[in-house]
Formats: structure tokens, C-alpha cells, sequence
């Protein structure tokens, strides 16, 4: 776990962007939130297909469960009118208790599947449920061990920028 | 000067939002520019409602049953707390792409259109997509560089894109959408309601006093009420109006704005995807289902870097006096720290600012108030 942690800080710090990909909506089922689970070709050499097809498929299905419709959401609903939605002052609605979980996990894929393998996603909920946003890293291994080593200049910048990540 | 600097240390993600909206209370309401008409609102429903409870209810109350005034509140209340919630809140506004994404669109536009000749007018920016077998549009848009999700539509007086957009209403002063329909709808439910009881109960008061005193030296008595009634009557109908307007396309699952635009009138043999084909499940969905939570993230802290250049470009290396700073000059230079930074997620920024936060805003102050 500490290791894993360490890995996706080592990431963010030493290796050098390269892409960025962008999953886009899946509006076939009507304004719900679901991402396309077609495997883009730049993620290619990076990553298996299956695995990155479960992660969508798990992202979409908990987005199919935050906006379920039925018995408890129209539950929760009614219970929030009849406050004249005051009650939304101190609780919190199934939904944002989806998205915490949904950040969680993709927190967990990052460290455990896509760090390593020099991808990185961010969280949906931070380009406005638009895109799942991948970011492709080059020379994970190599800079990473190389930059931290050798070159003072750059091991400078990075503790002053993304240096705050790592020391905390 | 030194106490301000300090007390703005951190820039929220609500100063730096794009589009033409008000802020209030740091971040927490959010409304349309132009208030003027939302002020009236308040106030011809605080006055009318201040003279009712002042006067007739307290006659009523006595004569007739202390129930009145209690049911009056009910309503006044929660046609208050409504109206408050439909102006004060994110009505699903879709934060504008990021340069990234927006580059990533273009490139995409670019790869389906292929290369336009010069001169030559550029395809419209459409893509098509099957919803529950029907064509939508997506179209894009110009000022967001998204291609806007089906339902949304560009609010040309807030200047944003906003989801399952209905209308921008002037009385409420914000725009009305996905986030905020519900309440919007309650509101006019509510506020009809509201006119009628007090609309009702100030004639029956009228009736009352006439039977004692007769109905001209009434009116001579209460030009209050007279007031009221004047108010009410013409609510009414417009509001009244309004609600049954919205109750059918409540019962519809439609916009005002698909409405106006004739979008599932059946010609082209287009028929609403969105709809359930069942009046119960459409009300039930658009007023009790799950509600998204707003993603601008208002209250949300900005990163330094992005929040504003005046920390970076005021920062002369020679006078920089702190043993922190030499890290900073050579920020702007390296190269291949930039982009890394612009992608580090939300809450590795915070975090850095959070160590930063305290030291960095005031060198560059500190450093130019030595100077004078
Ligand atoms: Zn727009
Ligand atoms: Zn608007």
C-alpha cells in the first residue's frame, strides 16, 4: 500500500505528460451518466483492453446505481419536499454518497492498475461529468530514476511545484 | 495592507468562473446578473403577505378559526423557502472544457470533417447520436467548446451552458434547469396555492365586514385589503397559467424550451426519447428522483498557479528576501514542469497550497513594500 502510494507520487513528479485522452458520454440510454466503453486505440501498448473495459464498466455502473430510479430515490425525494428541502442542509443525498464512492475507487484503480502502467485518470466529477479524462505518461521508469538522480535543476523545481504532493 | 493580503490568501473556484453570474456568501448562492425583477418578486410577495397576516388573518382568526393564519404560513413559508432555493442554487451549469479537452475536440472535429479549404464555410459542428431509438443533435458550442449534452442549451444571459435547460427566468433571477426545475416548479405550485388562499380569505373577509358595516364603507376602511385583492387577482392568472403550463410538461417530461422550439411536435415523426410514455413515472422522475449535485465546485480552492500570474510575475529574483524563494524563480523556466502541474488533480493542489498557501501570496507584497 505505501509502496503503491509512493509509486503514483513518483508518477505525478517525475515523469513528463505526454496525452491525454478523453472517454466520452454515452447518451444511448437517454441523459443518465455513462461513459463509452470503447477501448481508444492510444491506451494501445499501455494497457490491457479487458482491464480497462472492467474499470469503465464498474465507473458505469455505479453511476447507473447513483441515479437508479425507483422506490428509495422517490422516497428520499418526497422526504426532501415535505422539508421544503431544508433537510438537504444536513444530509447528504444518495447521490453525493455514490460519487465519494466512485472517487474512492477510481483513487484505488489509479494506484493499483493505471500508476503503474504510467496512466493516470481523473475523477469525472472534475470536468463536469463530461469526459473520463486519461492521462498518459512517457518514460515512467527511466526519467523517473534518471531525474530524481542526476539533474539538481529539475529535482529543485519539482520540490517546489509538484514537490508539495510528495511532502506531506 | 498587510491584513488584507492576509485575509485573501486563498482564491475560491468561484471567482475565477467563466460566464456572467453573482456570487453571494463566498461561493454558496449563485445567481443571474440582472436582479432587478427578482427584487420586485420579493417584495409584492413579502408585502402582500405582511398586510394579510397583519390585518386579515388576525380579524379571520377570531371570527372564523385560528386554523387560517397557520395554513397561510405553511404556504407563505414554503413558497419562500422554494423561491430562495430555485435562485440561490446551481441550476446544472457544465463547466467549460479545459484547454486539453478542448484541443482533444477540435482534433476530433478536425479528423471527421477533414481539412476545409480557405474561404470555404466549415460544416456545422453536429454529432448525432441514437437516444432510446431516436436522432439527437448534439451541437457545439462556440463559447464552452463542448458539444453540448442533449437537453442542455447555452443561456445567452448567464453566458453558460446549462443542463435540461427550461428557461431563464427574470423573476427568480437565475436560470432554470435540471438542478433546479424541481424547486422552480414547487415554487409556482406553491405560490398559485398561496394567491388563492389569500385571494379567497381576503374576499370572505370583505363579506364580513360588508355584513356589519356595508361593502362601501369597507372599502373606504381597507384600502389595504383592496390592495391585495388588486395584487392577487392578477397573479393569479398569470401564475395559475404558468403552473398549469408546467404541470403538462411536467407530466410530459419536456422544457419550455423543447417546447418552444417544436421539438417533439411529431413532425418528422419525432417523438420525446426522454419520456417514460407514462404520466405518473414522468412526475414522479422530474420531481422526486435523484438529484446530481452541482460539479462546479464553487466553494472549491483554486491552485495558486492557476488562481492568478501576480504572485509569479511580481516576484523579482534579486530582491526576493526569503530562503523559501529561490525554488520559485525557476518555476516559470523548467519546462517540463508545467504541464505535469496543469494536470495534478484537485486535491494534490489543495494540498500544495495548503503548505504554500500561508508563505507565498505575501513574499511578493512584502517583498515591494520594502522597496517604498
Ligand atoms: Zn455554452
Ligand atoms: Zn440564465
Amino acid at each position: 500500500m505505501a509502496t503503491e502510494g509512493h509509486n503514483l507520487q513518483e508518477l505525478r513528479r517525475s515523469a513528463s505528460l505526454a496525452t491525454k485522452v478523453f472517454i466520452q458520454r454515452d447518451y444511448s440510454d437517454g441523459t443518465i451518466c455513462q461513459f463509452q466503453t470503447k477501448f481508444p486505440p492510444e491506451l494501445d501498448s499501455r494497457i490491457e483492453r479487458q482491464l480497462f473495459e472492467e474499470t469503465v464498466k464498474t465507473l458505469n455502473n455505479f453511476y447507473a446505481e447513483a441515479e437508479k430510479i425507483g422506490g428509495s430515490s422517490y422516497l428520499e425525494g418526497c422526504l426532501a419536499c415535505a422539508t421544503a428541502y431544508f433537510i438537504f442542509l444536513c444530509m447528504e443525498t444518495h447521490y453525493e454518497k455514490v460519487l465519494k464512492k466512485i472517487s474512492r475507487y477510481i483513487q484505488e484503480q489509479n494506484e493499483k492498475i493505471f500508476a503503474p502502467r504510467g496512466l493516470l485518470l481523473t475523477d469525472p466529477v472534475e470536468r463536469g461529468m463530461r469526459v473520463i479524462e486519461i492521462s498518459i505518461y512517457e518514460d515512467r521508469c527511466s526519467s523517473g530514476s534518471a531525474s530524481s538522480g542526476s539533474s539538481s535543476s529539475s529535482g529543485s523545481a519539482s520540490s517546489g511545484g509538484g514537490g508539495g504532493a510528495g511532502g506531506r | 495592507m498587510s491584513v488584507m493580503v492576509v485575509r485573501k490568501k486563498v482564491t475560491r473556484k468561484w471567482e475565477k468562473l467563466p460566464g456572467r453570474n453573482t456570487f453571494c456568501c463566498d461561493g454558496r448562492v449563485m445567481m443571474a446578473r440582472q436582479k432587478g425583477i427578482f427584487y420586485l418578486t420579493l417584495f409584492l410577495i413579502l408585502g402582500t403577505c405582511t398586510l394579510f397576516f397583519a390585518f386579515e388573518c388576525r380579524y379571520l382568526a377570531v371570527q372564523l378559526s385560528p386554523a387560517i393564519p397557520v395554513f397561510a404560513a405553511v404556504l407563505f413559508l414554503f413558497s419562500m423557502a422554494t423561491l430562495l432555493r430555485t435562485s440561490f442554487s446551481d441550476p446544472g451549469v457544465i463547466p467549460r472544457a479545459l484547454p486539453d479537452e478542448a484541443a482533444f475536440i477540435e482534433m476530433e472535429i478536425e479528423a471527421t470533417n477533414g481539412t476545409v479549404p480557405q474561404g470555404q464555410r466549415p460544416p456545422p459542428r453536429i454529432k448525432n447520436f441514437q437516444i432510446n431509438n431516436q436522432i439527437v443533435k448534439l451541437k457545439y458550442c462556440y463559447t464552452c467548446k463542448i458539444f453540448r449534452p442533449p437537453r442542455a442549451s447555452h443561456c445567452s444571459i448567464c453566458d453558460n451552458c446549462v443542463e435540461r435547460f427550461d428557461h431563464h427566468c427574470p423573476w427568480v433571477g437565475n436560470c432554470v434547469g435540471k438542478r433546479n426545475y424541481r424547486y422552480f416548479y414547487l415554487f409556482i405550485l406553491s405560490l398559485s396555492l398561496l394567491t388563492i388562499y389569500v385571494f379567497t380569505f381576503n374576499i370572505v373577509y370583505v363579506a364580513l365586514k360588508s355584513l356589519k358595516i356595508g361593502f362601501l364603507e369597507t372599502l373606504k376602511e381597507t384600502p389595504g385589503t383592496v390592495l391585495e385583492v388588486l395584487i392577487c387577482f392578477f397573479t393569479l392568472w398569470s401564475v395559475v397559467g404558468l403552473t398549469g403550463f408546467h404541470t403538462f410538461l411536467v407530466a410530459l417530461n419536456q422544457t419550455t424550451n423543447e417546447d418552444i422550439k417544436g421539438s417533439w411536435t411529431g413532425k418528422n415523426r419525432v417523438q420525446n426519447p426522454y419520456s417514460h410514455g407514462n404520466i405518473l413515472k414522468n412526475c414522479c422522475e422530474v420531481l422526486c428522483g435523484p438529484l446530481p449535485p452541482s460539479v462546479l465546485d464553487r466553494r472549491g480552492i483554486l491552485p495558486l498557479e492557476e488562481s492568478g500570474t501576480r504572485p509569479s510575475s511580481t516576484q523579482d529574483p534579486s530582491s526576493s528576501p526569503f530562503p523559501q524563494s529561490p525554488v520559485a524563480p525557476t518555476e516559470p523556466l523548467s519546462s517540463n514542469e508545467l504541464p505535469l502541474k496543469a494536470s495534478v488533480p484537485e486535491e494534490m493542489h489543495s494540498s500544495v497550497l495548503a503548505q504554500q498557501g500561508p508563505e507565498s501570496p505575501e513574499t511578493p507584497q512584502e517583498a515591494s513594500g520594502d522597496e517604498k
